[in-house]
């Protein structure tokens, strides 16, 4: 015989009111973020987050309503998520990022960092070496269409003429500077995401974007440009090797932890070098950003070669202040 | 290890509670389990479809608004601006969208919000942008690679390496069907999951507002028991379907099941109501005395 009331129905009855108002709660939180509450409202939430929370319990030992118990399921982890995932809001999110967490996060891969510009040193070193014996060895190292007519068959006049471009009316060039952006990002960000196989290829882009920079230089130097090269390349070089080097040391950093993941799980490991890796690339893509100003913009308004080496030179030294200037440990 | 060693690792495995596949045990902090579901890999696709349609739209009108721009000025300089403003567009809804959409409260991206899905910290803790950040970084091997390989053509030892590409990045695509959580790599690496958390509505209380509807029609004990927790979840479907001919379907098999002897002509809804409100009461009832009866073969 079916009682006159069900206890479930009257459990249901009874707190109604409350799960709706709830729900009301969480769609305002939702299409806005907690700041859309009023003060009373925000003091309000937990409550009813938790009431529902215990109404979850109840109705999952007495009902066998499935509905209900569906309905709160989903109530309960629509509101946990509101409850438990604070956030603060966008600026201060930004300021703390520039401020704190990116070059806190540079910092804790420093070695991963050396052993990407060890890599990056070694195959310069070994690029340049072989295409000064051999000129042939170019065209292994370089892609011909970013060396767009500077290879050994260039007359010297015609390389000089390369470095010293007159922009015609800086014509295509901030069209060039946020092309180069854009490639450049979008390689630094395989490089990133390569680590998870170990690094391995991860470094074989280093190895490949270190010979190409070697066979560069060879082929400059072979020519009596070198030094004029080298203020070319480094305008914005400093920033951007700097940047492609923070980039795979990331991609190490990943690489590091699925091999080794030391006392924690594999899977824990690898999801905490993956966040701090991801926040070092965040910052990447803001270093190819001002890379890509300065090679579109200052390398070719700027024609004195100390001037490019003054501006190379200052680039670097307030990167590497910026990143690991000793600062006071925060709260 | 020593033999004993096995042994009690063997032990520590089985007291682990074994989880029905899909299910994700999410325990707050008041300690209530909120079992969640993890996506399906069909959601998950057709939320990825969805995402890649609405992006390839806003490259196309991107694209075309700035044709539209270029053409009607018709000046010189604007060229480039256009330019650079195609190239960033392009650049920023290729990396950015995913991670816009995924750091807001909802968490999820809109092809993930049509299929009910959204993203979590796999601990439970709170997603935090770098976390969505990583995650979404990872899809340049798990998409893009891949595509690279696939459409990149060469001879001889070209080919072999290519093809050789092609299998080792399609270890990463084919990721999520490996684990337990259904995690692509981009999830392992920045420590997040997808879940199912739609959005529910009340749905009113079928043994409250049909009552009246039910007739005052009355079983006894005997014919109560017929049925168990699976039956009446499977009645409660029924009705709400609100579908005819499986509610006189239904009505049949009970009526015929527990041997109905009371009026003929009453409406198939009618009878369903009041047999689901009887059979609600009986078993919750017995459950208040500590027997969930699972279903009808559970008889004890």
């Amino acid at each position: 015989m079916a009682e006159l009331q069900l206890k479930s129905w009257r459990f249901r009855a009874e707190r109604e009111a409350d799960w709706r108002r709830l729900e009301t709660l969480l769609a305002k939180a939702e299409a806005g973020g907690a700041a859309r509450l009023r003060r009373d409202e925000i003091l309000e939430l937990p409550l009813l987050y938790r009431q529902a929370l215990s109404s979850l319990s109840v109705a999952r030992s007495i009902s066998l309503d499935q509905s209900l118990t569906a309905y709160l399921e989903s109530l309960c982890t629509r509101a946990y998520f509101i409850v438990y995932g604070a956030r603060t809001r966008l600026p201060e999110r930004i300021a703390r990022f520039f401020l704190r967490d990116w070059p806190a996060a540079v910092r804790s891969i420093w070695r991963e960092t050396l052993v990407a510009f060890a890599i990056t040193a070694v195959a310069t070193v070994v690029g340049y070496l072989l295409v000064q014996r051999d000129p042939d060895w170019f065209y292994s190292f370089m892609d011909p269409g970013l060396a767009a007519g500077r290879d050994p068959l260039a007359s010297t006049a015609a390389l000089k003429a390369t470095l010293y471009a007159k922009p015609d009316a800086r014509e295509g060039l901030s069209l060039l500077a946020s092309f180069l952006f854009t490639h450049n990002s979008q390689i630094a960000l395989f490089s990133f995401a390569l680590g998870v196989a170990f690094g391995l290829p991860t470094a074989a882009l280093m190895v490949q974007n270190g010979g190409m920079l070697g066979a560069f230089l060879a082929l400059f130097v072979s020519r009596g440009l070198g030094p004029q090269a080298v203020g070319w390349l480094m305008i914005h070089g400093t920033t951007e090797l700097f940047a492609l080097v923070l980039s795979g040391a990331s991609g190490f950093a990943i690489g590091w932890s699925v091999a080794f993941p030391g006392a924690r799980t594999r899977v824990d490991a690898v999801a905490a070098a993956g966040r701090r890796a991801a926040t070092v690339m965040v910052g990447v893509v803001v270093m190819l950003l001002v890379a890509g100003l300065l090679e579109g913009f200052a390398r070719q308004l700027v024609q004195d070669d100390l001037v490019r080496y003054a501006v190379a030179a200052s680039m670097l030294a307030l990167w590497l202040a910026y990143f690991y200037w000793p600062r006071r440990a925060q709260p | 290890m020593t033999v004993r060693g096995v042994a009690t690792r063997v032990k520590g495995l089985k007291v682990r509670r074994r989880l029905e596949s899909g299910a994700h045990e999410l325990v707050t902090p008041e300690g209530v389990d909120l079992r969640l579901r993890v996506g399906s890999y069909g959601d998950r696709f057709v939320a990825l479809l969805l995402d890649f349609l609405i992006l390839m739209g806003a490259l196309i009108g991107l694209t075309l608004g700035v044709l539209a721009v270029a053409a009607a000025t018709k000046l010189q300089g604007v060229g480039e601006v256009l330019g650079v403003i195609w190239l960033l567009g392009a650049f920023l809804l290729r990396n950015f969208y995913f991670l816009f959409f995924e750091i807001q409260p909802k968490a999820a991206t809109p092809g993930k919000r049509v299929m009910g899905l959204r993203v979590i910290a796999a601990d439970g803790g709170r997603l935090t942008a770098d976390a969505v950040f990583a995650r979404n970084a990872m899809r340049e091997i798990e998409v893009f690679l891949p595509m690279t390989f696939l459409f990149a053509r060469g001879q001889g030892v070209d080919a072999a390496l290519i093809g050789l590409g092609t299998l080792w990045s399609g270890v990463f695509v084919l990721f999520p069907l490996f684990n337990r959580d259904r995690r692509r790599l981009g999830d392992l690496a920045a420590g997040t999951m997808v879940v199912k958390a739609p959005r529910k509505v009340l749905q009113p209380d079928l043994a409250d507002t049909d009552r009246a509807a039910s007739g005052g029609l009355t079983f006894t004990h005997v014919q109560l028991d017929a049925y168990g927790i699976k039956e009446l979840h499977v009645l409660e479907d029924v009705i709400r379907s609100a579908d005819r001919k499986a509610q006189a379907e239904v009505a049949a098999r009970i009526r015929a099941k527990i041997g109905w002897e009371g009026p003929t002509d009453i409406a198939d809804r009618t009878f369903l109501n009041a047999y689901y409100a009887g059979l609600r009461g009986r078993l919750e009832s017995r459950m208040l005395f500590g027997h969930r009866r699972k279903d009808k073969f559970d008889v004890s």
